[in-house]
């Protein structure tokens, strides 16, 4: 008697879990996810994700946007065979791409979709594409050009962007300097007071979706005292912009007597900011020190590594190691992965340079849970492994960088590499 | 506990990967030595070029001299580095900040300019660089370098 109730109460079990497990399949747009690569590709994975290379070898992958048909659009940093915007396709539905067409003839950074349109950037311009209802490009040699003019000085030249809900783009324009010093990245030379680089650069420009050849003048300076920003997100919960920004360089370079390599190293933090239009997070007079949760006065700028900065500077969201570069931000919304995923962001970082003589760090995508619009835990390591071993990681000598996210309409995560070009697709396999 | 192993682990790893690098590079040193056999003080020097190159050139262009993709150029058998010492040397004086192109490549960075160094630093840290990371080409002396800057003035 007790036995049979124990059997049947298995039974039940089981049945509900199968029950569960096939909605759950459903809930993936019907289509059932596919088998990710022997060793997830190489990435090191929380229990019960798995990776595939998507698509390999396009050239500078930046950033990406895919499309509601489950196909990506790739922005290149250089054109490759003369293109610069790839667009990929699955044809078989094993969930690698099998068809490549390239278009446009300009590198750049930015890549994203809204509401019909492609927006993609060259390191001065801003395009967009009309897209049909399957959201293909209709015209590819016909973009409409809405933004024209703005900065290139070399130096934090790309030019990211996103779409908020109310036909306004959002276009980062980097600073052409380290921190604004007379000399730039010259050992003892002081900062340029006011810093005349902020009237064209160093922030972030707001301009109209829908209006062709517009430049400074016709745009907002939506926010300042942003060194340089790539990856950015609208946060549709808080319907507000989030930025990265890369933080200053060479602090012991500059002030040798102030900072020792090893401060240079973990030094400044790099931050995550909500910008509302008119903030200004104190590029270059001060910077966030993430181990004293303070913003510091720039040693340019009279600082000596402990005098605050101004209170008039925003505070970051989320305050990350230093020079670890985030170049992809993405608030993830989709309902594959598991709840605690809903609503974070997920951070790609690109990998340091400036930690040097110390070992390099990053080159890995980050989680940051958030409740109701703000952080409600601290950051995670989310995948791991594309530099290729923890000795390349230290040297710097990666395989794979890190650098544009977009999530698929299934809820999957595409990460860019801008190294060799690799798209993975990250899923969750386990019900 | 588990965390703190990995961590020690990494720490012994790039412990034992520093000193490999160290007992790499020794033979360099004892070559200059050797070709300086008893220099006088004007003979450029690798061995303080090398410490010329940790203070103020490892940082962009790191450790290996192989740079930083996109952003700083590498230092290893370029036409720069190799080639004509007047313009490599004005490189240094001047700074650089034009669309260079390496193999295909560019670097978005500036390279500042190094004036504040001295004749002989400068010269040392070029006849390091003119001798490491597989590169071999003849020194750089502080009468070139300086012959270059009262050309500049
Ligand atoms: C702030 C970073 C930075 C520092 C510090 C720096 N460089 Fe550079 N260097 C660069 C960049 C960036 C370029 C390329 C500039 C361009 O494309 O216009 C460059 C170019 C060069 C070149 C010519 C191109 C090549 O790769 O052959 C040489 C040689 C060179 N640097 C040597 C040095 C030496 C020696 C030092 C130290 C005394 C030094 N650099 C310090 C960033 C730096």
């Amino acid at each position: 008697m007790k036995k049979t109730y124990i059997a049947g109460l298995t039974v039940l079990i089981l049945a509900g879990a199968l029950v569960l497990m096939s909605a759950k399949k459903l809930a993936h747009s019907g289509n059932t996810l596919p088998t990710p690569d022997e060793g997830n590709a190489g990435l090191k994975l929380p229990a019960g994700f798995g990776a595939l290379v998507a698509a390999d070898t396009l050239g500078g992958a930046r950033h990406i946007a895919v499309t509601t048909a489950g196909d990506l659009y790739v922005k290149l940093a250089r054109p490759r065979n003369g293109k610069a915007i790839i667009y990929l396709h699955d044809g078989n539905k094993d969930g690698r791409f099998d068809e490549i067409n390239g278009f446009a003839n300009y590198g750049g950074t930015g890549m994203y979709i809204k509401n019909g349109f492609l927006y993609a950037s060259s390191n001065q311009e801003v395009f967009r594409y009309k897209l049909d209802a399957n959201e293909k490009v209709v015209n590819p040699d016909q973009p409409e050009k809405i933004v024209t003019g703005l900065l290139d000085r070399r130096q934090h030249e790309t030019k990211s962007l996103v779409v908020d809900n109310a036909g306004n783009i959002y276009v980062n324009v980097g600073a052409y300097s380290n921190s604004c010093q007379i000399k730039d990245r010259t050992p003892g030379s002081l900062g340029q007071q006011p810093c005349p680089i902020l009237d064209s650069a160093g922030g972030i420009w707001q301009f109209k979706v829908d209006k062709q050849n517009q430049t400074y003048g016709d745009g907002v300076r939506y926010a300042t005292g942003l060194r340089n920003v790539v990856g950015l997100d609208w946060n549709q919960q808080t319907n507000s912009l989030f930025v990265m920004q890369h933080g200053r360089d060479q602090l012991h370079d500059i002030f040798p007597d102030m900072f020792t390599t090893k401060q240079n190293a973990d030094l400044p933090a790099e931050c995550m900011y909500q910008l509302k239009q008119g903030s200004n997070a104190g590029w270059p007079y001060i910077y966030y020190d993430w181990m004293q949760n303070k913003k510091i006065q720039a040693p340019e700028y009279g600082g000596n590594g402990k005098k605050e900065g101004s209170k008039e500077y925003i505070d970051p969201v989320v305050a990350f190691p230093g020079h670890m570069a985030p170049n992809g931000l993405l608030f993830y919304t989709g309902t594959q992965f598991p709840e605690k995923y809903r609503n974070g962001a997920f951070i790609a970082f690109h990998g340091s340079w400036n930690r040097a003589p110390e070992p390099q760090a990053g080159f890995y995508v980050v989680f940051v849970p958030f409740k109701g619009g703000k952080p409600s835990g601290k950051w995670e390591v989310f995948a791991d492994g594309f530099s290729g071993s923890p000795q390349q990681t230290a040297s710097g000598r990666a395989a794979h960088r890190p650098c544009g996210l977009a999530q698929g309409p299934d809820g999957s995560l595409y990460v860019s590499d801008d190294v060799k070009g690799t798209i993975y697709r990250i899923v969750y396999n386990k019900p | 506990m588990k965390k703190v192993f990995a961590i020690n682990l990494f720490i012994l790893l790039l412990a034992a990967g520093g000193a490999v690098a160290q007992t790499k590079k020794a033979p360099v040193k004892k070559a200059s030595t050797g070709a300086a056999g008893g220099a006088s003080a004007a003979k450029p020097s690798v061995a303080k070029g090398k410490v010329v190159y940790t203070t103020y050139c490892l940082s962009c262009h790191q450790a290996d001299g192989g740079g930083v993709p996109n952003m700083n150029p590498p230092l290893i058998k370029t036409s720069y580095v190799l080639g004509d010492k007047t313009r490599l040397i004005n490189i240094l004086l001047k700074g650089l900040n034009d669309e260079i192109e390496i193999n295909g490549a560019t670097y978005s960075n500036p390279m500042p300019a190094h004036d504040f160094l001295k004749d002989d630093d400068i010269a040392n840290v070029l006849s390091f660089v003119r001798s490491s990371f597989g590169n071999k080409a003849s020194p750089v002396t502080a009468a070139e370098v300086k012959k270059l800057r009262d050309a500049a003035k």
